[in-house]
């Protein structure tokens, strides 16, 4: 039974929507959403989403998290709090990041009430490299580690909560690697990517892509939060998109630039602050990555409703973005052809 | 496709069955054909335009490795097969040895400086077998633009046990050219001697999967390119394996890429079974060895049978 779930990261519109969905589960008795910043749509009838959320506002990187925890009577910690972009500069995101986990997890480890702990990770920690196997399950050894950016700090968060997990082998650990977050409200490095009138991309490459729908996402953490499954889980809609196809779908055009180009194309839209480009993100622009879901899908006994070219679809037509140009005019070529 | 589709699944209203062959460019039989006088050149430009628009706005689908059967089928073995047919002449044997629907692994030899072979026998496989065949590559390949990408998209993938492992359980067949570099790049001298079997890596997955291991000997790439010398240093400096040197590289530039035609013999021999040992077998290295020491032995009892039987490389002159 959850009584009391404390969810991190609700002024992020994931993080909202999490606390949101757990609010409106009535076998929860209350949900405490937390963050350094209030949710921009507190005051502007955006707090709809957190429903009968109580916000706290508390720094993550003091130790103020485990005065809450202790003085609410928390039992399940939901951590949605990973940054993925830096919003001032690398090494506050960085902070954020790590020192925020490092304050919450020993929090929780002091704590006599906290049962459950499911955190947010991503499955950038698995690198993407030419040496890599295609598919990544959650046993594979990454071959090239992530050695900068967020993938980075995922993979410390994760070390964490490892050590958490050995520490307190009576709470249920859980630890979810989100692919690529796509929906109508993702506002992410590569929904800004996808927004651009020219796509570009890196010459010669053709990255296998995967996209998680934000529902479905909301959907594995509030089951993640209600069920005790230990573990680290991968989570992605099914199926594979490649990045021209991607492009394709948007009805945009491609630009390839020869690799070192892209990496300093990617440098100065990070100065203009248009699109974060570490070199994480070059070589997911190269190599893609591709992960086995089937752990989460026998853990749970459920599937993600939408695919990975269905939660690209839905962001599309949520953008009124799509390919009518280019198929109009490949109708009209037809029209041409078959005309006698 | 439609129309396998529609045979497959009889809808309530009696859908009508439009035979097979319909989709193989021969105009369908019955009523359409005195309505709509279609002539087989309109109905393959009528195919290509649609191939085009579902190519455009990005309607296809891609397995996880990022194969592209559509791209594969209708443009990429297009472009080889005339290779496949008129320049090398291929004609392929025992094609019954290779499972028609289930799981297995083809282990070939591998030669002719370029890996033109993968490419023959994925055509073989795909005219004569009707099954995509996924190589495992080396990893150089997917390290370089394009190549690595069409690779993807032609169904190969990293050679790498858990590729492997998950194709194999995937029943999909998968093809190995254990020689490596050391096969395709040796010397003209060496032609037709197997080379080492590098650590039987494809054995261990064979056995832990226990699909059947199809030996594949290919005859008639070891004389595309003959490989006479090698710039070993510029070769280092540039990172690749070998830079050849053969009797029209470097010497006539961009014309000493043209392979020679030698005629080609692709044969799959009889499978050997792996279901007999337990997955757990996979860690013995004893066994290990002797499966791909008798998987060796068969290829090469294999090649030189062909060998014989092809006779000359170039007839019908020497």
């Amino acid at each position: 039974m959850t009584h009391t779930v404390l969810v991190t990261g609700v002024s992020r519109h994931i993080g909202a929507r999490v606390a949101g969905a757990l609010a409106a589960d009535p076998g929860i008795g209350r949900v405490i959403g937390v963050d350094t910043v209030p949710p921009p749509g507190l005051t502007r009838g955006g707090g709809a989403l957190l429903g009968r959320t109580e916000f706290v506002r508390i720094d993550l990187r003091t130790p103020d998290i485990a005065q809450v925890i202790s003085a609410e009577d928390v039992d399940t910690v939901v951590h949605m709090s990973l940054v993925s972009e830096p919003a001032k500069s690398r090494s506050t995101m960085m902070e954020h990041n790590v020192i925020g986990t490092m304050q919450l997890l020993a929090a929780c480890q002091r704590s006599a009430t906290v049962r459950r702990v499911v955190v947010r990770s991503t499955t950038a920690v698995y690198g993407s490299s030419p040496h890599a196997p295609a598919v990544f399950t959650e046993d594979t050894e990454p071959v090239d580690v992530p050695h900068s950016g967020y993938a980075k700090d995922a993979i410390e968060v994760e070390g964490y909560v490892r050590g958490f997990a050995r520490r307190r082998p009576d709470v249920v650990t859980s630890t979810l690697r989100l692919a690529n977050l796509m929906g109508p409200h993702v506002d992410s490095p590569l929904t800004r990517y996808f927004s651009q009138p020219v796509s570009p991309t890196v010459f010669g490459f053709d990255p296998r892509l995967q996209f998680v729908h934000e529902d479905d996402v909301v959907e594995v953490v509030r089951r993640m939060t209600v069920e005790d499954r230990p573990g680290v889980f991968n989570v992605s809609g099914d199926g594979v998109l490649l990045l021209s196809q991607c492009v394709r779908k948007a009805g945009r055009t491609a630009v390839p630039v020869p690799s070192p180009a892209f990496g300093l194309l990617g440098m100065l839209a990070r100065t203009s602050g248009l699109v974060d480009f570490s070199p994480e993100q070059l070589a997911l622009m190269s190599h893609g990555r591709v992960v086995d879901t089937t752990r989460l899908a026998g853990a749970l006994a459920w599937r993600p409703k939408f695919s990975t070219a269905a939660a690209f679809d839905d962001f599309l037509q949520s953008r009124g973005m799509s390919a009518d140009r280019p198929a109009a005019l490949v109708d009209w070529l037809s029209g041409l052809a078959t005309r006698r | 496709m439609n129309a396998i589709f529609a045979s497959d699944t009889p809808s309530e209203e009696g859908a009508r069955i439009i035979p097979i062959s319909a989709a193989r460019g021969t105009p369908p039989p019955g009523p359409s054909d005195e309505a709509d006088p279609t002539s087989p050149v309109d109905e393959r430009i009528a195919e290509l335009l649609a191939l085009l628009r579902r190519r455009v706005v990005g309607d296809y689908e891609v397995d996880e490795f990022g194969f592209d059967p559509e791209l594969n089928d209708k443009v990429l073995l297009e472009l080889i097969r005339p290779i496949y047919r008129h320049w090398f002449r291929v004609e392929t044997l025992g094609v019954e040895n290779v499972p028609a629907d289930s799981g297995a692994l083809v282990v070939a030899n591998h030669s002719g400086t370029l890996p033109v072979d993968a490419l023959m026998m994925q055509v073989a496989l795909h005219d004569e077998a009707h099954r995509a065949v996924r190589l495992l590559g080396a990893d150089l390949v997917y390290q370089l633009p394009v190549l690595g990408h069409l690779s993807r998209k032609t169904g190969h993938t990293l050679a790498s046990r858990e590729d492997a492992d998950r194709l194999l359980r995937k029943g999909e067949l998968v093809g190995v050219f254990p020689e490596g570099f050391k096969g395709v790049g040796k010397p003209f001298s060496q032609r037709y001697k197997l080379q080492r079997f590098g650590r039987g890596g494809f054995v261990t997955s064979a056995v832990r999967a226990g699909t059947p291991i199809v030996p594949c000997a290919i005859v008639g790439a070891e004389e595309i390119y003959p490989k006479i010398g090698d710039f070993s240093t510029l070769a280092r400096v540039l990172g690749l394996p070998y830079l050849p040197i053969t009797p029209f590289f470097p010497w006539l530039g961009p014309l000493g890429l043209i392979p020679l035609p030698s005629k080609w013999l692709i044969e799959f021999g009889e499978p050997i079974r792996t279901d007999q040992y337990d997955p757990e077998d996979a860690d013995d290295p004893m066994l290990v060895f002797n499966l791909t020491d008798q998987v060796r032995e068969a290829i090469q009892q294999q090649l030189d049978a062909l060998l014989l039987r092809r006779g000359p490389a170039f007839p019908p002159f020497f």
